[in-house]
């Protein structure tokens, strides 16, 4: 297990020295007119903004930008934002906007689990009824018209109907409901959606059938057989859910107007602040590698069945 | 399903017995089809399973009249989408008559020409990408199964790939290129194809030595053969499938690039701009905005749906 655990946490170094890698040579790409603000370029002489890329780091070599750049990082260096908040460094920022973040995804997984997974039972208890093709229309709602424009008339019309305030106020409780809600929604629809789907697959396997037929209660069935089976694939996925809470939500936050990372990163693009879009792509990736490396563990952890490769090899060799 | 097995020449006398059992028997194409022969044949039954539901019959209809429509406009009617209108009466009509079937925006343009036009950039970006996805993807995960080599490579970009969020490479890319079309392709296609590949390396590896191919091959039947009967048929339902639920992707991620402001540029018509523009103006002219959503939700939910019970129905387990 132990080695196991080692040789995923090595590969998911691997691939985060990649998405580093590959990150940083494509910002290489953008013009350098995006590492000023536009009153300092304006005001500058070609010395001058010669000067000031060299002590940002970023002209020369681009290997050997990438190797300060790595060591800015390993010291907690991210680098200052240009226009967004000029001359912040962006470790600070990341640090204060982090938290909206973190409470309001986490509210929202909480929501979506709780209904999404209740959502999913009710659907597959039902197949084929009334309950079954509800949940489908709502699924297929949220999951093929693009969330923009239902997000935004949940913005609108239910604000109007509720006299809710339209923006987030740190302030007013009452204003953080429909974000929330809001980033539960199509949590609900993908926990719904594939709860049932692995629940049917699992009712029609034949040690369900037996189980049913020697007359085990059905509602023991369901709980300990089916559901416990159909919900393993599911929680693969929660730790990438909920590290990237972090990141937020792009549109709702921005609609919202929530000082989180998601509205951060819309900001930051509109504004073209290379730094801040560079560490900002980079702190979600780096966030989504771990977050399939635990889901990886935690599988290997709840699933007796998953037998690791190379395990049984390891007592021979010690 | 019925089974025709043609009958065993059983010998009546033992001294045939000794004479009959050693005779090599020639080989007969019709014949060694004829063994085992049932009436199956995938494309029916697909298509059967398919219709068997009345509302994939509907959408179907919807979703082919829909794109033909959005094809076919600019020949059925010449309102230009970019026709710009100087008379303040002519801006932002509500609809009715004399204003068009959606009624014109802030700058007098036609809404409803404007929503067939940007379905009709849409619904190419859609078709574009997924062919460079499906096109890439088979190509790639063909090589990753048969090429034993690169198996480690091809796993290591796999896992690069998919470990990021998705989301972030498109902000990524798309800020990165100028905005426009083939940025867009560019950044949905260099993470879609990775998938496709992924499956079509295990269906390689899966299926060149299931047992069915094994038994083809035993008997004889000619590669071009296990190649259209066995092995195509997964490909062809595949690509179907992926393009029609790109589609709906696609516009999604067109009206939130829109949103964050890498969309396509705005002098292009499309779904994702409009969108965008009539959310900016809903507080004053809701219309601009639900407009073109009732159009883009028929589009969108009418592939999402057809394109799942497709997948449904070409599996071969939902097959009676």
């Amino acid at each position: 297990m132990r080695a196991y655990i080692l040789k995923r946490f090595g590969e998911s170094l691997v691939t985060v020295f990649i998405v580093i890698f590959a990150v940083f040579m494509l910002m290489r790409f953008m013009p350098v007119e995006g590492y000023f603000t536009r009153e300092d370029f304006t005001e500058m002489t070609a010395e001058a903004r010669q000067v000031y890329l060299q002590s940002i780091g970023i002209s020369g070599n681009p290997f050997g930008q990438f190797g300060r750049f790595l060591s800015g990082l390993a010291v907690g260096d991210w680098g200052r934002s240009i226009t967004v908040y000029p001359k912040t460094p962006i470790a600070s920022i990341i640090a204060e906007k982090a938290g909206y973040s973190l409470a309001f995804g986490l509210s929202a997984i909480g929501i979506s689990i709780v209904f999404g997974l209740a959502l999913g039972i009710a659907m597959a208890q039902n197949k084929d009824r009334l309950v079954d093709s509800l949940g489908t229309l709502y699924v297929v709602v949220v999951r093929a018209i693009p969330s923009l424009i239902y997000l935004f008339l949940i913005q609108i019309w239910v604000s109007g109907i509720l006299g809710w305030p339209m923006v987030f106020y740190a302030d007013v409780p009452v204003s953080w409901i429909l974000p929330t809600v809001s980033m539960a929604l199509p949590g609900i629809a993908w926990y719904a959606i594939w709860l049932r789907r692995f629940m049917v697959d699992e009712e029609n396997k034949d040690y369900i059938k037996f189980a049913i037929s020697k007359g085990l209660p059905r509602k023991k069935v369901m709980t300990g057989h089916v559901l416990r089976n159909a919900a393993v694939p599911l929680v693969q996925y929660l730790p990438t859910q909920i590290l990237l809470t972090i990141a937020g939500s792009l549109i709702i936050e921005s609609m919202y107007s929530i000082p989180g990372l998601g509205g951060l990163l819309v900001y930051a693009i509109r504004q073209q602040d290379n730094p801040l879009v560079q560490a900002l792509v980079l702190l979600f990736s780096v966030l989504g590698i771990f977050g399939v490396f635990l889901g990886d563990i935690l599988m290997v952890l709840i699933d007796p069945r998953i037998k690791l490769e190379g395990t049984s090899r390891t007592g021979d060799h010690v | 399903m019925k089974r025709t097995v043609t009958a065993l020449p059983y010998p009546a006398r033992p001294e045939d017995v000794e004479a009959a059992l050693f005779v090599p028997a020639p080989f007969d194409a019709e014949e060694s089809e004829r063994t085992g022969y049932s009436r199956y044949s995938y494309w029916r039954s697909t298509v059967r399973t398919f219709l068997k539901s009345r509302s994939s019959i509907v959408l179907l209809v919807l979703m082919i009249s829909f794109s033909v429509f959005a094809f076919a406009y600019p020949l059925v009617s010449n309102t230009d989408p970019n026709e710009v209108s100087l008379e303040l009466s002519d801006w932002n009509k509500r609809p009715g008559p004399g204003a068009g079937i959606f009624g014109t925006d802030g700058l007098g343009r036609d809404i409803w020409a404007r929503t067939w036009y940007g379905t009709r950039t849409s619904l190419t970006l859609g078709l574009v990408i997924a062919l460079f996805d499906v096109g890439l993807g088979m190509f790639m995960g063909a090589l990753w199964g048969y090429v034993r080599g690169i198996d480690r490579v091809m796993t290591e970009i796999y896992n690069v790939l998919t470990n990021i969020p998705r989301t972030v490479v498109l902000v990524l890319l798309s800020y990165i290129l100028q905005p426009g079309f083939w940025t867009i392709v560019i950044a949905m296609s260099s993470t879609g194809w990775i998938s496709i590949a992924r499956f079509i390396r295990n269906k390689v590896l899966t299926i060149r030595d299931a047992e069915y191919n094994v038994a083809s091959r035993c008997l004889g039947t000619p590669l071009s053969r296990i190649i259209t009967m066995n092995i195509l048929p997964f490909l062809v339902s595949i690509v179907i499938m992926e393009t029609a639920l790109t589609i709906p992707y696609t516009i999604g991620v067109e009206v939130f690039l829109g949103f964050i402001g890498l969309g396509l540029p705005v002098k292009e018509v499309s779904l994702g701009n409009l969108i965008n523009l009539g959310k900016n103006n809903f507080m004053l002219y809701p219309y601009q905005l639900t407009a073109p959503t009732v159009v883009l939700a028929v589009v969108t939910i009418s592939f999402y749906i057809v394109g799942n019970k497709f997948a449904d129905a070409s599996d071969p387990r939902n097959h009676v």
